[in-house]
């Protein structure tokens, strides 16, 4: 508007140069000195009026002062679960085993009769600068210890869809096993994760992930890790005793269904893997596994909620699949027993199985019900140093020589008053003993106080 | 494999890969991000009218979005705190963590309102830097728009003019749109309405109508049938005209209440762009609130 005005000016004042007839010099020299003259007029003017102009917006529309983007609750932010159960079983829970599957070590029995308190999990996480964050997961046991669950850094800025996390994390292979345990949606963990990796695969390590520029969710990863526990054993050396690798795929279907599914790989090695079992005598006899074992994980995950709303119903169906492949050599020492009075060690090899499927529904608002199925395929063994029938028999390994397929069924309701807390009835019929039934019953509460946290997929 | 890769590549290429890549969070901010950004900005909208900002999961799909984006438009506020920072850790994309010019928050740029006076779960599910449902109120709107428009310039320089000219082609728009829906809001001043949620509050502080009740006990959590029969109880002493809701909640407990307290109506309104019919931009979605109202109010 100001400056068309000035626009105007220069050409009324040029159609006043333009009509006199007179072309004195002088004249033409006074005209453009006026016409000067009234340009740098009209421009203060308008640098005048535009100031005003700018200084009238600024009154009425007080730059916003930005205030922090981000979280801004807590630095860093901290949050504590709480847990604990009341269970009772018909078989004491202390001589919970797994049949036909070497013991894993883990803590994979059902919980204590009775009251007992769960782990207690501190979460503390932040942004370390910016181009790190680190996380801690401290768990505090109900025999008063501290078990640093994960501790781990990762990186914000190494762009191009990589981020690499270092130090004790829980491995990204499968799909439970990322997941803390208080956001599982059953109180344990499928016989799959127990028989094969001990409860779920944690480590020392490093790991690289990269999700695609795609539309189609696509992230592979892959990782190298001390071999802290089983499937491994800890041991000094160089460099890494596990490895493994993960390929997902995810997306939507329509607007009311996602799904995601995925291919792992793990890949350790034992040396010197031993475990307690009893000979045909009943006397304890130690014996351990030295070798390699390769682990391949299928798994799948699909949510339905009617428009992607799952606030008042959705449902929940996830499934996976375990293969295991061992190779080495088993050793049989029942020297304090003097039957045999030496330690054998023998070739040893197993391919074995597992999967379970599982569906959770939410009928209603706060309410959730749940089923879940595991299954564990005894496969084949070999076992050298009874094959050879020189020394003990079948009957003197009975863990790993029973041929026994372990199934579980388990169903559960969930009530959860808010976000932040769950009240859990789980029922199970537990046939990982050979031959026994464990019915299993339990009320489970979780709690978590501070920020609210993020859940995975 | 070779044909797997080569699919890969086409899906990574994308119709439109010079523009900018926006993810809004909301659809609201989709909306705005579209008014500014015109052809210049391609924007992916991760959640719909009909999901509850609140409870998202970071499905794939998002992360897959989350990976690409040049810009993350979303609320702030710790509306998204239950997906959003998963987003950003697990997408390896630099670009949109918090605090580099490609995390856009809007929250930030406006007042917020009921501000708890004290941060304690036990009064629910609150949020401790204020409401976060800011977009209701058609001023914040323009104050977001300012902030967007220079941060759209700050990450493509190139389109700045453009930019800028589609800014105030939308604030001039919107300023005579707000002074349109403030004069034929004129009979809604004063109304007492009952909500379910604390979704309008921006909408009822902007229009002058005063809220009486709220469905839910406490922010976040469900209505309880003895709760309603409070808010029941309280509504024979001092009607309100309307409960409103949005068309993420079940109907049910405003239905409830209705059918027990003669002369009151049950609306749902739009709540933010794809929420009705006719809210299909943010004009439309408040052109569409305000006669849903009226409608109410006239009876």
């Amino acid at each position: 508007m100001v400056r068309a005005g000035k626009c105007a000016a220069v050409l009324a004042a040029a159609s006043v140069i333009s009509l006199p007839a007179w072309s004195q010099e002088a004249d033409i020299r006074r005209l453009r000195e006026e016409i000067r003259e009234l340009r740098e007029a009209y421009e203060r003017r308008i640098e005048a009026l535009e100031k005003r102009l700018r200084e009238a917006e600024a009154r009425t529309a007080p730059a916003p002062v930005p205030q922090a983007e981000g979280p801004r609750a807590f630095n860093p932010e901290i949050s504590l679960i709480l847990q604990g159960t009341l269970a009772r079983s018909s078989r004491d829970p202390e001589t919970y085993e797994i049949t036909g599957f070497a013991p894993s070590g883990g803590e994979v029995g059902p919980p204590r009769r009775g009251f007992s308190l769960a782990e207690s999990e501190l979460v503390v996480s932040a942004n370390v600068d910016p181009y790190f964050s680190g996380k801690l997961v401290a768990a505090l046991t109900p025999e008063n210890e501290v078990e640093v669950e994960e501790a781990y850094f990762r990186t914000l800025a190494l762009g191009g869809g990589f981020t690499l996390k270092g130090g004790r994390f829980l491995s990204g292979i499968g799909y439970l096993n990322e997941i803390h345990p208080h956001a599982w949606d059953f109180q344990d963990a499928p016989l799959p994760y127990r028989a094969f990796l001990g409860g779920r695969l944690g480590d020392d390590g490093l790991q690289l992930r990269w999700v695609a520029p795609t539309r189609i969710f696509v992230e592979l990863g892959a990782e190298a890790a001390r071999g802290r526990g089983f499937p491994s054993t800890d041991r000094p050396r160089h460099g890494a005793a596990a490895w493994s690798l993960f390929g997902r795929l995810g997306g939507d279907l329509g607007a009311s269904t996602a799904w995601r599914a995925g291919l792992s790989y793990l890949r350790a090695s034992a040396r010197d893997r031993a475990f307690t079992d009893h000979d045909s005598l009943d006397n304890d006899v130690t014996q351990s596994f030295s070798g390699r074992s390769r682990l391949w994980i299928a798994d799948f995950v699909l949510k339905w909620a009617p428009d992607g709303n799952p606030r008042a119903t959705n449902f929940k169906l996830q499934g996976e699949y375990f293969r295991r492949h061992e190779t080495g050599t088993l050793t049989y020492d029942d020297t304090p027993v003097l039957r045999f009075g030496a330690v054998f060690t023998d070739a040893y090899s197993s391919r074995q199985s597992g999967w379970y499927l599982q569906a959770v529904y939410q009928f209603m608002p706060r309410w959730r019900l749940g089923y879940r199925h595991d299954r564990l395929d005894y496969g084949s063994v070999y076992n050298a140093i009874v094959a050879n029938g020189l020394g003990p028999t079948a009957a003197d390994f009975p863990l790993l020589m029973t041929r026994h397929n372990p199934t579980r069924r388990t169903a559960m309701i969930d009530w959860s008053p808010s976000e932040y807390s769950r009240l859990r009835l789980q029922l199970a019929s537990d046939r990982s003993r050979f031959g026994l039934a464990d019915r299993q019953a339990l009320v489970q509460y979780i709690h978590s106080i501070g920020p609210h946290g993020a859940h995975r997929f | 494999m070779r044909a797997l890769i080569a699919v890969l590549l086409g899906l990574a290429a994308g119709p439109a890969a010079a523009a900018l890549e926006v993810f809004a969070c909301t659809p609201e901010w989709a909306a705005l991000a579209r008014e500014l950004g015109g052809e210049r900005v391609s924007v992916y909208e991760a959640t719909s009218a009909r999901q509850d900002p609140h409870r998202i999961e970071a499905r794939p799909a998002l992360l897959a979005r989350a990976r690409r984006a040049d810009l993350l438009v979303c609320t702030g506020a710790e509306l998204e705190a239950g997906w959003l920072p998963l987003l950003q850790r697990e997408s390896g994309n630099p670009r949109i963590q918090s605090g580099r010019p490609g995390y856009f928050e809007a929250a930030a740029y406006v007042e917020l309102l009921e501000k708890p006076a004290a941060l304690d779960r036990s009064l629910g599910d609150i949020h401790a830097a204020g409401n976060p449902h800011i977009h209701l109120d058609p001023r914040n709107l323009l104050k977001v728009a300012d902030a967007l428009a220079r941060r759209l310039a700050e990450l493509s320089p190139k389109d700045a003019v453009y930019f800028e000219s589609r800014h105030r082609d939308f604030s001039s728009r919107m300023r005579e749109a707000i002074a349109r829906w403030e004069r034929e809001a004129a009979p809604l001043r004063g109304v007492p309405v009952v909500t379910h949620h604390r979704h309008s509050s921006y909408l009822l502080a902007w229009l002058g109508i005063k809220q009486v009740a709220d469905l839910e006990p406490l922010p976040g959590v469900e209505p309880s049938v003895a709760h309603l029969a409070k808010v029941v109880e309280q509504l024979r002493t001092e009607p309100a005209r309307m409960v409103l809701r949005v068309p993420y909640q079940s109907p049910r407990p405003s239905e409830w209440v209705v059918g027990r307290v003669p002369g009151m109506r049950a609306v749902e309104l739009p709540f933010t762009v794809g929420g009705s019919e006719r809210a299909k931009d943010l004009f439309g979605l408040f052109d569409d609130t305000l006669a849903r109202l009226l409608a109410a109010v006239r009876g």
